[in-house]
């Protein structure tokens, strides 16, 4: 590409349109949420006259948000170790060693990630309702529930992005490992993990995402004890009223960790991305 | 007594034989089994979460699971075709219903895919030569992915309100319209779905093309400069061309993406969709959950695979034979 005049006019027109739609919602967002009520419920203002804080503090009364806060956190931080874990172990074997089987749980794996989501909800919802009536464990309205179904996103992704990634490891290194004489998962543990480091980072990134942006299952797997953010937030629409304001400060502050996480790490995830789209 | 020690003697040599060289590969017993042993956590929870939940899906759309076998389902009577039959039949409400959502999804999918690669692709040209902000300019655009869906989802909520939104001001500022028009109900429902859904998506066909562009050898370029083609020319010659492997699973993957989204419907209507913005899963959702009638809905659910289904099994057919021949 050459920077021609034609190309800048190009670039810049482009870059402002597209940065514009990314940006608006978010400044509608950002400035909503400082608004008192009376003004969100009025026409539309670009520029919030009446700064306020308030919905920020209310936003915690209205809805118990630092309880959905902490469902969201330990839900979506288990269902990433979880995932991670099993995924590099996984991972591991699929591309380190050749084994009766491997075909058919790679092909398993690869298909049922492009499986949606509501094909497994009904079924699931089904068995969690039985392990119950058997076994006297509640899964439905529990974290461990919800820990579970999630790890119907992110563990096909996680061990076919993972295996795509330790497969552009050379082999040397690890037999290298291994005649120096640790055992394979010494090698593993040694040395594909830290050259694979930015794979396993994008696909905790990924799981940790799904996780705390999940609607599907969160709107039928979850009741008031183990509510997360993503319906959680649904309640601040009330009979009476909808506080848009507290609702855009909810957003916003659940908004916060994830993305800049997502920035810090966005090098690796672009790099996991690429190592795994590109096999 | 000489048998025993003629067996024995291969044994005790054994033991020698790690010593010479360590590795898996000479521990035959470990590594037999330590592959399996790997996999052992991923194919438990792969069946507890995948491969029984779909047997059990299948076998759902064959009873006639309504709310009062809910609690004790395996004893639901069977429904032999049934399900399907009530499903597909397009003279009655819910054949209908589920015509309808197939179609209003099948506009969106395709639409939305449209829509974010465009975008996607205009993005990542752009980017593609250094310049000042580039970086800032493409952290700002993965913003939209990295937020939660219902985050932006909600934010799109509220600027398409009628009478409080961002969209019907800036509309009538702009004297586009009179600023009354609805969004979230009647036919605008899927222009609001395509741009909310198309918000999100547009940046990781950005990220995936930008990504698939930094592979692309530079020299390539150089020597069609000095040939004396344009950008376009070179965009059309070089970068389309050296992007097909990466387009050809970008788009599969966003199609597929979209014709499953459940979010972007479920948080922008609430439980009341309206007819157009009505997509298949939330659609399957409301069968079964509204109406507690999981018989059709598990029946819905194994049409939407299989259409799924033949749909990648046609697209890598159609693009696997293509690409061979060029």
């Amino acid at each position: 590409m050459r920077e021609t005049r034609g190309f800048k006019i190009y670039r810049g027109v482009t870059l402002t349109v597209l940065g514009l739609f990314v940006l608006v919602p978010l400044y509608v967002m950002a400035t909503s949420s400082l608004k008192p009520l009376k003004d969100v419920q009025g026409a539309f203002t670009w520029w919030p006259t009446n700064l306020t804080l308030a919905p920020f503090v209310d936003m915690w009364k209205t809805v118990p948000l630092a309880k959905y806060f902490v469902n969201s956190t330990i839900v979506s931080v288990a269902a990433t170790v979880f995932s991670v874990a099993i995924a590099i172990l996984a991972a591991f074997a699929v591309s380190r060693f050749r084994f009766r089987g491997r075909t058919v749980f790679t092909t398993t794996v690869l298909s049922t990630q492009m499986f949606p989501g509501v094909l497994f909800l009904l079924p699931l919802f089904l068995i969690f309702v039985n392990i119950n009536n058997e076994f006297g464990l509640q899964l439905v309205g529990t974290r461990l529930g919800l820990i579970i179904t999630y790890l119907t996103f992110s563990l096909p992704f996680s061990i076919w992005m993972l295996a795509g990634y330790f497969d552009s490891i050379p082999r040397e290194l690890d037999e290298a490992a291994l005649v120096d004489g640790c055992g394979p998962m010494g090698a593993l543990w040694r040395v594909v993990l830290p050259a694979a480091r930015p794979g396993v980072i994008a696909v905790a990134i990924y799981s940790f995402m799904t996780a705390w942006g999940e609607v599907l299952f969160a709107s039928v797997m979850t009741t008031e004890a183990n509510r997360t953010l993503s319906v959680g937030l649904r309640q601040y629409s009330t009979q009476t009223n909808i506080y848009w304001n507290q609702i855009m400060a909810a957003a916003l502050v659940v908004s916060i960790p994830v993305v800049i996480g997502f920035l810090l790490a966005q090098r690796h995830f672009v790099a996991g991305v690429t190592a795994g789209a590109v096999k | 007594m000489s048998l025993a020690t003629e067996q024995a003697s291969p044994a005790a040599t054994r033991p020698a034989k790690p010593k010479t060289k360590r590795g898996p590969e000479h521990r035959p017993g470990l590594n037999r089994w330590l592959p399996y042993a790997l996999l052992a956590p991923a194919v438990l929870l792969e069946l507890f979460i995948h491969i029984i939940p779909m047997i059990v899906g299948i076998w759902m759309s064959f009873v006639k699971l309504t709310k009062f076998f809910i609690a004790n389902w395996s004893s639901a009577p069977g429904a032999g075709l049934g399900n399907y039959k009530v499903a597909l039949d397009f003279d009655n409400a819910v054949g209908q219903g589920l015509l309808k959502s197939f179609g209003v999804t099948v506009a969106f999918s395709l639409i939305t895919v449209a829509f974010s690669w465009v975008l996607g692709m205009a993005a990542a040209v752009a980017l593609q030569p250094e310049f000042r902000g580039r970086g800032l300019v493409r952290t700002l655009f993965l913003v939209p992915y990295a937020l939660p869906a219902y985050a932006g989802i909600l934010t799109w909520n509220f600027m398409l309100q009628r009478d409080t939104g961002a969209v019907n001001h800036v509309l009538e500022q702009l004297h586009l319209s009179d600023g009354n028009t609805f969004w979230l109900i009647g036919g605008n429902a899927l222009v609001s779905l395509i741009t909310v859904a198309g918000w999100k998506l547009w940046t990781f066909a950005f990220l995936t093309l930008m990504a698939g562009m930094q592979s692309i050898p530079r020299d390539l370029y150089e020597a069609a400069s000095v040939d004396g083609a344009g950008n376009i020319r070179q965009w059309r010659n070089i970068t389309l061309p050296s992007l097909r492997p990466v387009n050809l699973v970008l788009v599969l993957v966003l199609f597929l993406w979209t014709f499953s989204d459940f979010n972007t419907p479920y948080v922008l209507f609430g439980t009341a969709q309206p007819p157009a913005g009505d997509l298949i899963t939330f659609h399957i959702y409301n069968a079964s959950f509204l109406t507690w009638n999981f018989g059709t809905g598990a029946a819905m659910s194994v049409l939407l695979l299989i259409f799924l289904m033949i749909v990648t099994g046609a697209y890598l057919l159609v693009t696997g034979r293509r690409s061979r021949r060029a």
